[in-house]
């Protein structure tokens, strides 16, 4: 369990690092990317999805479980009208404020205290989502 | 194309991938984001919607995962030679009512950018593609809307 829980923290503190020297825990330079000005934020992903596409592809092949005894399965959704509605709704707040649940927190990190309106607000539109929405 | 350089990005997007790969290698997991803003209400509610299983079972490495964003964040900041901190001069009702759109979006899309955007892909998930470029086309056209109406940023 300690192991475990400090994977998770060590995972994480990269994770907040990546998205910090990425410059995306920046609103203005992820919307400069949403306004086609500057197309860094393609990179960030695509080499983020390059090297984790690399391990949960090849890793199995080498281990069976991972370290701690877990199977490996990759990160699979059924796709329905849910999942596209869903990123259009995402896509439109993501234009407007330049914030992604990721980005927000990291940027908490690098001192942007307004951010806390914005992470308040995705709190508030998760809880509105299943309470109304949401399957039990 | 890239006014500040492609290194930063590249350095970035790998330091993430690394991120996650740790997790994935240890643990099994797929380190996403966006669910914790919904599986740590399951502390609190004791609604049906938050009280499912994969959301008990989830919702404390989240929020390790989640405290580890802030920290690795932070230590960037510490660590810069320039002023690493930082303060947005997007207005706050943008930052409201985007931030409202993002946490209900991204969950009943189940996946955010980290979840569709990066293990989704990384996975080979068609449904992650299809959200991916659902949510990056729909975002470019907001913020063009958004910069049309004169708005800076």
């Amino acid at each position: 369990m300690k192991i475990r829980h400090l994977s998770i923290f060590i995972g994480g503190l990269l994770f907040g690092y990546g998205l910090a020297i990425s410059g995306m825990a920046k609103q203005e330079i992820v919307l400069s990317f949403l306004q086609l000005r500057d197309l860094g934020l393609l990179l960030v992903i695509g080499s983020a999805a390059l090297v984790s596409g690399l391990t949960i592809n090849l890793i199995p092949k080498i281990i069976k479980k991972s370290l701690l005894g877990k199977n490996f399965r990759r990160r699979e959704r059924i796709l329905n009208k849910k999942t596209i509605l869903g990123a259009i709704i995402f896509g439109v707040g993501w234009g407007i404020s330049g914030q992604c649940p990721g980005s927000a927190l990291a940027s908490l990190g690098i001192g942007n205290l307004p951010i806390l309106i914005g992470i308040l607000s995705i709190f508030i539109g998760a809880y509105v989502m299943e309470i109304f929405f949401g399957k039990t | 194309m890239f006014p500040l350089g492609v290194i930063d990005y590249l350095i970035g997007g790998i330091i993430i991938g690394l991120g996650v790969s740790l997790i994935y290698i240890v643990t099994g997991l797929h380190a996403t984001v966006s669910s914790f803003f919904s599986t740590t209400f399951s502390f609190f509610s004791t609604k049906p919607s938050f009280q499912k299983k994969g959301y008990l079972e989830s919702r404390e490495w989240r929020i390790t995962f989640v405290v580890g964003i802030v920290v690795g964040a932070f230590i960037y900041s510490m660590l810069s030679s320039q002023n690493g901190f930082f303060i947005t001069s997007v207005q706050w009702w943008r930052l409201a009512l985007g931030g409202f759109l993002v946490g209900f979006g991204t969950r009943l899309s189940q996946g955010c950018t980290s979840g569709h955007g990066i293990s989704g892909i990384a996975s080979l998930s068609s449904t992650s593609f299809y959200a991916v470029i659902t949510f990056i086309s729909i975002a470019i056209i907001v913020a063009k809307i958004v910069q049309f109406f004169g708005m800076i940023p």
